[in-house]
């Protein structure tokens, strides 16, 4: 059966185990904090996070860091009920 | 509640596109209840913006993989009983 890309247990791997730890940056922090906000103020919840991360394109996942992953899915289930316009986000950074 | 601690169930083999919790490596496979956790809004509903309504029962479920004995919680529409 072809698993998707999210679902990786008994991928086989040659490869090392990262056990590093590493220090979270603010804006890693900050989305964090905007998805607990988001689902408090029950515009998102963690079951629809998980399902906006499963939706992306396999290469850009494979490529996403943990929390950029957050970010896709954030944008792509806040512009699904129409809360983010779309192109908001990008036209506000580019002000 | 469909299942007791110690019953023999096996997994669904089955196509689901959506959003689901059951993974792949246990698909198809067979094991035991350990546990029942108790019942919890359905992700795969929820998932689509949904209040996951029914509950659903959800196992623990033990399954002699062969590269360890493996512990996953599995929801109930996931798991068929085996003799």
């Amino acid at each position: 059966m072809k698993q998707a890309v999210h679902d990786r247990g008994a991928w086989p791997t040659d490869a090392p185990i990262d056990r590093t730890e590493h220090e979270l940056a603010d804006w890693e922090v900050l989305t964090d904090a905007l998805v607990h906000s988001l689902a408090g103020e029950g515009l998102m919840n963690v079951d629809e996070l998980r399902r906006g991360i499963e939706s992306m394109p396999p290469d850009a996942y494979e490529r996403a860091s943990y929390y950029e992953r957050w970010l896709y899915s954030i944008e792509t289930i806040l512009a699904e009920k129409g809360v983010l316009a779309p192109g908001e986000l990008d036209a506000r950074l580019e002000t | 509640m469909t299942f007791r601690v110690g019953d023999r169930v096996r997994v669904a083999d089955r196509v689901h596109e959506g959003h689901h919790r059951t993974p792949g490596y246990v698909k198809g496979r067979s094991g035991w209840i350990e546990r029942v956790h108790g019942s919890f809004t359905n992700p795969e509903t929820r998932a689509y913006g949904s209040d996951g309504l029914p509950e659903r029962v959800l196992y623990q479920v033990v399954f002699d993989l062969e590269a360890a004995r493996t512990y996953v919680d599995v929801f109930e529409h996931w798991l068929e009983a085996e003799r």
